[in-house]
């Protein structure tokens, strides 16, 4: 089946069996391999890229599904070689170890920050509850959502 | 002195992970590469009666199927072997672990063929036209039922399910010492089955050369030499110096991702076999069945105590389930990992402990983050809190007036170990001040007096970590020492790249590498580079586990440094003609002056450069600038922990709230406190994961009924409050850098501290004790019946 989307700003199209996840789609055919694969029952959230502005898990996704849909993996988050704000506070806060969810829980982050600069603990508890981490305890991505939360609204919380 | 170390650097590998460029096997594009999946036993014990391929060969886009008996027949004579246990015990039964199963399936996941296709959906297509007729047979789960005479037998190698017995200590004395005790408190309990569940499932490709008859094998290890020399001795065929394994970025491992695996077997094989590149990525389903599992003991322990609150000596019996088949390092976990840990913190004067490993109809246990340890923490924090509650001591009081002396180091216990240095006293100071210990305890009164449940859990922990002494290593059943390698390359400029045999999956080498080595000379960090995890690029490495590179690989660098730095001085004093005696290197500057006169200066660079123009060198000296160590540690480090957690358990849905955490490490000397209390919060989560939620269940009929994330409770963020660390900071005296441990310290306390809690919520019910984890389930069942006239 033909599929056609905008990934991180770029036109794609291809031909793909109507199976095709979304995420081997983007992992296999476009060469963005950003996007981890951890589980294959929806639980992890390492796979997790925006959607039309939603922060979506690509392994739950078809690829004809999102024919048409605008597509934001973690390498479209960087600018002109600037790190994006949620990008820069993992870094800061020390959010990340082995790096693997790092990606989807960049993407979930920055949904459950955005437009919300005064973010709590429990708001990114909850809001990461979909996203596992078996490296950090959690503790310094808190921290960092938070920052990245300010950050994003432009220093403001 | 030093500028980097002890500082909180940002890591330097954060920036590609950040921005999805991580390299991990799995994003790994090769041309013309195939596709290789794996046919599965759905059962846990059974006869494979046949195989027929045909259907599944003739789908279009397979490329080659084969099946256990194709491998060990091999083909080109190219043929792979048995997978080897590393950690050999006296009287270790070890029967063989083929790449695939040949006659037998012995559990679930076990794998039967394997087909290589031109993508990864044929090949799992391929895996349903593929008939394996399965004879089924009774199967054992359980590590202590499988020493019943009856026991289906898992192997027939041998005639029981029994790998090996390892006994450690004066039994006669304990027995005696326990019966001139004026208390001896006894418990039978499970330490659960754990499933590692790194982020990152495990991988494996490789890639046959034909024109130098050599294979490169990527894969997901915490110790890439290690794998090689498994492959190049025993289970590929191929010379070792034929064979190059890169373990790139690798997403987690927690001990899993250790082991010698099938897949590094089975893909090196194929790839050679279709002359094409094969890639095989495990689903997080397959890692459930095939990744070697943690924990699986079930203990009987005996503590006696003195009214005044002495301990007097201790007895443990441990039947602990290896699965079926002995993983690379299983049979060091429950013996040497653990039973040594048996004095913890404490005093203990006479100890006695042993340990069975079984076959099961299981997937293999081996290390998992703490490995042995955490084991050994929880019983012994277990019976110790048994033990106050018996004596009706405050838990905290019990343990104060049992602890080694802060004086007494290096101290030896009776379990084997010598302590190197700690200051139990001081941990137990700053603990009770960080949680607020004595509030803790004046808020739980007051919430038991409106009939809530609340309790607070106290662990002290002792890890030994650093692996390990090769003497004493191999003396305990290691195949091969235990030290560590690292190479310090100076380039012409003064850049540096360091080849450490240390591998980083999380731990953040590259950066605390780079500050040790940044220091030694003077440098900036920038100008450091830190390579792991490659076999060509790396001399030789014993890799990452037992919270051993700072100790080890850190100090192969220090080692190798002053080397380089000596040489530096050589050269110093020969081009500004004053004696070697003379020359005075400030690690500040990066410069070599000599002493008195701080003109005649030359800087790193400079010496650099110099060493390879070679002009100007002392008599008799080689150009160029690179050195490389092997160290050998004296002795293991032991950090040490105290930590306080505080729970409320809902009284209708027996749900645990766990409310406030503290913990107060000891970790020697701290290359980077960031980085530091990142492995401690880690490790800490994961340790309240096996007390509250964590649990690999199997059926009767061996079937993982907790095999996936849906139904194996990994920790979320949304169940943890906000967790407080802190440290006193007690330097190991055996290695240059000062440093002990941090990896696993963090887990080992956890579990003890959590479940020391909840029953501590428990004991006005009369509960005395619940095996982990402690599910609302579980804990609802326990307060009915309690409500119903007693414990469980």
């Amino acid at each position: 089946m033909d599929v056609s989307m905008t990934v991180n700003g770029k036109g794609v199209s291809a031909d793909v069996e109507p199976r095709t996840l979304l995420v081997d789609f983007v992992r296999d055919n476009l060469g963005l391999t950003g996007t981890n694969v951890g589980c294959d029952t929806s639980q992890c959230g390492a796979c997790t890229v925006h959607m039309d502005g939603m922060a979506v898990k690509s392994c739950t996704v078809l690829a004809v599904q999102a024919d048409g849909s605008d597509i934001t993996t973690i390498e479209g988050m960087a600018t002109n070689g600037q790190l994006h704000p949620m990008q820069q506070a993992f870094w800061d806060a020390h959010g990340l170890q082995c790096g693997f969810c790092t990606p989807g829980m960049i993407m979930a982050s920055v949904k459950i920050a955005d437009g919300n600069p005064g973010i709590t603990d429990d708001d990114v508890r909850h809001g990461l509850e979909g996203n596992f981490c078996r490296c950090t305890g959690y503790e310094n991505i808190v921290k960092a959502v938070k920052l990245g939360a300010a950050a994003m609204s432009g220093g403001q919380s | 002195m030093s500028r980097y170390m002890g500082t909180s650097v940002k890591r330097v590998e954060d920036p590609r992970f950040l921005q999805g460029q991580g390299k991990y096997v799995a994003n790994l594009v090769l041309p013309n590469m195939a596709h290789a999946a794996v046919k599965r036993s759905p059962l846990a014990h059974a006869t494979i009666n046949s195989i027929d391929t045909s259907r599944a060969e003739a789908l279009e886009g397979v490329i080659a199927v084969y099946t256990g008996k194709d491998l060990l027949e091999g083909t080109g004579g190219f043929k792979c072997g048995s997978l080897p246990c590393g950690w050999q015990v006296p009287d270790l039964n070890m029967p063989p672990h083929n790449p695939l199963a040949v006659d037998k399936v012995r559990h679930v996941g076990d794998g039967i063929v394997v087909v290589v296709a031109e993508s990864p959906y044929i090949a799992e297509d391929a895996l349903d036209l593929i008939d394996v007729d399965l004879e089924p047979l009774p199967a054992v789960v359980d590590g202590r039922e499988a020493m019943a005479d009856d026991a289906p037998l898992v192997h027939e190698s041998a005639d029981k399910n029994l790998s090996f017995h390892w006994p450690l200590g004066d039994e006669d004395a304990v027995n005696e010492a326990l019966s001139n005790s004026d208390h001896v408190v006894e418990l039978e309990f499970v330490n659960q089955r754990l499933i590692a569940n790194a982020m990152e499932p495990r991988a494996t490709a490789a890639e046959w050369d034909p024109a130098t008859q050599s294979v490169t094998v990527w894969t997901t290890s915490q110790n890439p030499h290690t794998i090689r020399l498994l492959l190049g001795a025993f289970t590929l065929g191929i010379p070792e110096h034929k064979i190059r394994v890169i373990s790139p970025d690798v997403g987690g491992g927690f001990g899993s991702k250790i082991f010698h695996y099938p897949e590094e077997v089975i893909i090196p094989f194929v790839a050679r076999a279709v002359g094409r590149p094969v890639k095989w990525v495990a689903s997080r389903s397959e890692a459930f069945v095939t990744d070697a599992q943690g924990r699986d003991h079930v203990t009987k322990a005996k503590l006696g105590v003195n009214d005044d609150g002495t301990m007097t000596a201790l007895h443990v019996t441990t039947w602990a389930n290896m699965g079926a088949y002995l993983s690379t390092f299983a049979p060091l976990i429950p013996t040497a990992l653990y039973i040594t840990l048996f004095a913890g913190v404490y005093k203990t004067p006479v100890i006695f402990g042993e340990a069975y490993g079984t076959f099961t109809n299981t997937v293999p246990v081996d290390a998992y983050r703490g490995a042995g340890r955490p084991e050994a923490s929880y019983m012994l924090e277990t019976m110790v809190d048994l033990a106050a509650r018996k004596l009706e001591m405050d838990p905290v009081e019990f343990r104060r007036k049992n602890l080694i002396q802060a004086d007494e180091f290096p101290y030896q216990t009776p379990v084997a170990l010598v302590y190197d240095s700690g200051n139990y006293q001081a941990l137990f100071d700053k603990i009770e001040g960080l949680s607020d210990y004595k509030s803790l305890r004046k808020e739980q009164e007051a919430a038991r007096a409106e009939g809530r449940l609340v309790g607070v859990g106290f662990a002290s922990c002792i890890e030994a970590s650093g692996p390990a002494p090769s003497a004493a290593a191999v003396g305990l059943g290691a195949a091969i020492g235990l030290f560590e390698s690292g190479a310090i390359r100076v380039h012409p400029t003064g850049k540096i790249t360091v080849m450490t045999g240390s591998h980083s999956h999380g731990q953040g080498h590259e950066t605390t590498f780079a500050q040790i080595v940044a220091d030694e000379f003077g440098i900036d960090i920038e100008d450091v580079d830190i390579v792991h995890g490659d076999t060509d690029r790396v001399q030789y490495g014993v890799g990452t586990y037992g919270s051993r590179s700072a100790a080890l690989g850190g100090s192969a660098l220090v080692k190798s440094a002053e080397k380089i730095r000596e040489k530096l001085k050589r050269i110093a004093a020969h081009q500004l003609e004053a004696s070697v005696e003379d020359m005075v290197y400030d690690q500040d500057e990066g410069t070599i002056s000599v002493a008195g006169s701080p003109d005649a200066v030359k800087t790193f660079a400079e010496l650099a450069f110099a060493s390879i123009v070679a002009d100007n060198l002392p008599e008799g000296m080689e150009p160029g600038l690179e050195e490389m160590t092997f160290y050998d540690p004296s002795n293991f480090t032991f950090p040490a922990s105290a930590h306080v957690a505080k729970i409320e358990i809902d009284r209708k849905t027996g749900e645990v709230d766990l409310q406030s955490y503290a913990a107060v490490d000891d970790v020697g000397n701290v290359i980077n406190p960031m980085i530091v209390e990142g492995q401690i919060l880690g490790g800490i989560v994961q340790g309240v994961g096996q007390a509250l939620w964590e649990h690999g269940i199997y059926d009767e009929d061996g079937q993982l009924l907790s095999g996936s994330m849906l139904s194996y409770a990994l920790p979320r963020a949304d169940r943890f409050p906000s967790i407080a660390v802190d440290r006193i900071e007690t330097p190991s005296p055996h290695n240059p850098l000062g440093v002990k441990g941090a990896g696993e310290m963090g887990t080992i306390a956890a579990t003890a501290a959590v479940s020391s809690a909840v029953l501590d919520a428990l004991a006005p019910l009369g509960v005395t004790h619940l095996n982990m984890p402690l599910t609302p389930e579980k804990l609802q069942r326990a307060i009915a019946a309690a409500g119903n006239g007693g414990g469980e």
